[in-house]
């Protein structure tokens, strides 16, 4: 699947992250995550596995990814992104 | 060595000195002696009232290395340890110890005067996330910050472990021979219970108000007899922040369904009857456990015997309808808090002394039945955490937590089983702040746990249908939403000593990496 387009997909509220996708010039996949310290010391390494593994699970191969997270569990970020993704081809 | 809930702790401290471990939440009673006191008497005719704060610092003689004290009943409203501080700094004087009954983001100035080593020690029992806090992690404080619980600071002081040079005292309403209270006036903020203990032990004692009225100030909280100057400056406090917050009852469907099984727990376990006693915090979900216990006291008639702690106006309202006799306070959290506490005589002031001292003669939580409390984290062993975060940083400090768990007859923790990502359940809390023996039950959106101390409860609870899960089970399906977190690193580095309410280490804060 391509990136055609920027979109996005969620919100800052608490419990939740906004996933920000758009075409990457530069190709491959490039993802910028933020969250509270205190939740990228625990589960940085575990939010980043999950925002790859569906942009993998989705045929996705060259996409920029910011993602701002407040503390959302996996299931959410992986609707987040896919919606993002879905949004953007 | 290991203390008794199993953490490693050095025997010597540099900056804080020999360790006491703690031994057990009951281990530590017996014969006690109070500290002597020095003071200068006072002739008729002499005058107590002084211009300004630095004719204050002069005249009570500060010098490097002395301990310099004020209560927190002005909350993040409070200008008076800013004013006294910034005297101090002025003077050139160094290696100060403050010894606060609570620190808040307005006193960030701190922050300075700790990298400048004006300041180099801290004692505190309550502390909110901000600067200062920030800063003690960080570890710019040059001693370890040393963390005590409202009873804990009253028994230091009382014991002679913690000495007050100069206690600064705001004053919402004072007069010129040093009586204080703290109903009327501008910044009137209510009891001033936590200042009870330095206004009677440390060297000197200044007031330090914004509304000097006619002699006698009454209704006097602080007599005069224990005053040694009065001060007036321009503003001792914002009335913005000095009213707390958190004081209503939350709106978010999680913590109301907590409530409700918090409540259907307390009165199953049978603590809902004629007599009972009750505190809680002025947390949201706090809040709405009182307000379902105040259903539940409604439809059985229910006439308890007091309600303790810091006061909001949603435990007025409880007294005003009958449903409390009387009110214990140490600090008002509302101005509705503040007019009962002046107006009404069933709504009593009590000293931090008083209130959770375990080395008095019986503090008032050891009449409480039923206690409310929060929690940033929970073990397997129902130790609580309320000082760190799950990434080390400082949170907070015991406050009445330690205090009143020990006391209560029934501590229950109400908390979310997890907060955003964070699972609150975990093996082993980050910083041990409440010991889990004095923890009986464990209240969440998912279910509840009792300690296995607690048998008795248990049975009742499972009679009554309740969802009663064992504190593991709590621990997966915590982890199951949220993942199992990576260890967090720390230093060696102390930055602060969580002294149990009986002055023994029950933890150390160390630097995270």
């Amino acid at each position: 699947m391509v990136i055609s387009k920027a979109a996005q997909a969620g919100s800052s509220e608490t419990s939740d992250i906004l996933i920000m996708v758009s075409p990457n010039p530069d190709g491959g996949i490039k993802l910028e995550l933020d969250s509270k310290k205190v939740i990228l010391k625990q589960f940085g390494k575990q939010i980043e596995k999950v925002i790859r593994e569906k942009i993998a699970e989705m045929g996705v191969k060259d996409i920029m990814v910011i993602a701002k997270d407040n503390g959302a569990l996996d299931y959410t970020i992986r609707a987040r992104v896919q919606a993002a993704i879905e949004r953007a081809i | 060595m290991k203390n008794a809930v199993g953490r490693e702790i050095p025997e010597y401290i540099e900056g804080y000195g020999k360790v006491r471990p703690f031994m057990g939440a009951f281990a530590n009673y017996g014969v006690r002696e109070r500290a002597s006191v020095r003071l200068r008497s006072v002739k008729p005719g002499e005058q107590k009232l002084l211009a300004s704060i630095d004719e204050v610092v002069d005249k009570v003689n500060l010098k490097d290395g002395m301990t310099v004290s004020f209560h927190h009943h002005l909350r993040n409203g409070d200008y008076v340890l800013n004013l006294v501080m910034a005297a101090i700094a002025k003077r050139g004087l160094k290696d100060i110890h403050v010894a606060a009954t609570g620190i808040f983001p307005i006193h960030e100035p701190l922050v300075e005067y700790m990298k400048k080593g004006i300041v180099t020690g801290i004692s505190v029992n309550y502390i909110s996330p901000g600067p200062v806090a920030k800063a003690i992690t960080q570890g710019y404080l040059k001693n370890p910050a040393r963390f005590m619980s409202h009873g804990g600071r009253p028994r230091a002081i009382e014991s002679g472990d913690l000495h007050i040079d100069v206690a600064f005292i705001a004053a919402p309403e004072a007069d010129a021979y040093g009586n204080i209270n703290g109903v009327n006036g501008p910044a009137a903020c209510g009891t001033l219970s936590y200042a009870i203990a330095d206004s009677i032990y440390a060297d000197k004692v200044v007031a330090v108000t914004d509304n000097l009225s006619p002699y006698p100030a009454c209704p006097i909280d602080i007599t005069q007899d224990f005053v040694d100057y009065v001060v007036v400056v321009d503003s001792i406090g914002d009335p913005n922040g000095i009213v707390s917050g958190t004081t209503k009852v939350t709106k978010d469907p999680v913590g109301l369904r907590i409530a409700k099984i918090a409540a259907q727990a307390i009165d199953a376990a049978g603590y809902i009857k004629n007599e009972m006693s009750f505190q809680t915090g002025a947390g949201g979900t706090s809040l709405a456990v009182a307000a379902e216990v105040r259903k539940i006291m409604k439809e059985k008639g229910v006439v308890g015997s007091f309600a303790a702690g810091g006061v909001t106006g949603y435990i007025v309202d409880m007294l005003n309808d009958g449903l409390f006799r009387n009110i214990f306070d140490v600090q008002c959290f509302d101005l509705k808090a503040v007019a009962s506490y002046r107006d009404n005589p069933r709504h009593q002031a009590m000293s931090g002394s008083l209130y959770g001292n375990p080395h008095d003669k019986g503090a008032i939580v050891n009449n409480l039945d039923v206690m409310i409390l929060g929690a940033t984290e929970i073990d397997l062993d129902f130790n609580v955490n309320v000082v760190t975060g799950s990434d080390g940083t400082i949170m907070g400090a015991s406050g009445g937590h330690n205090d009143t768990a020990a006391g209560a007859k029934l501590a229950m923790v109400v908390t979310n089983l997890t907060k955003g990502r964070l699972p609150v359940v975990k093996e082993k809390v980050t910083t041990v702040t409440t010991p889990g023996e004095t923890i009986d039950v464990l209240v969440t959106e998912r279910g509840i746990a009792v300690n296995p101390r607690r048998q008795d409860i248990q049975e009742k609870l499972v009679a009554a249908g309740l969802p009663v899960k064992s504190i593991e089970e709590l621990k997966e399906t915590a982890e199951k939403m949220t993942g199992k977190p990576e260890p967090i690193e720390f230093t060696d580095k102390i930055v602060a000593v969580v002294e149990y309410r009986d002055g023994t280490v029950i933890d150390v804060v160390r630097q995270p990496k």
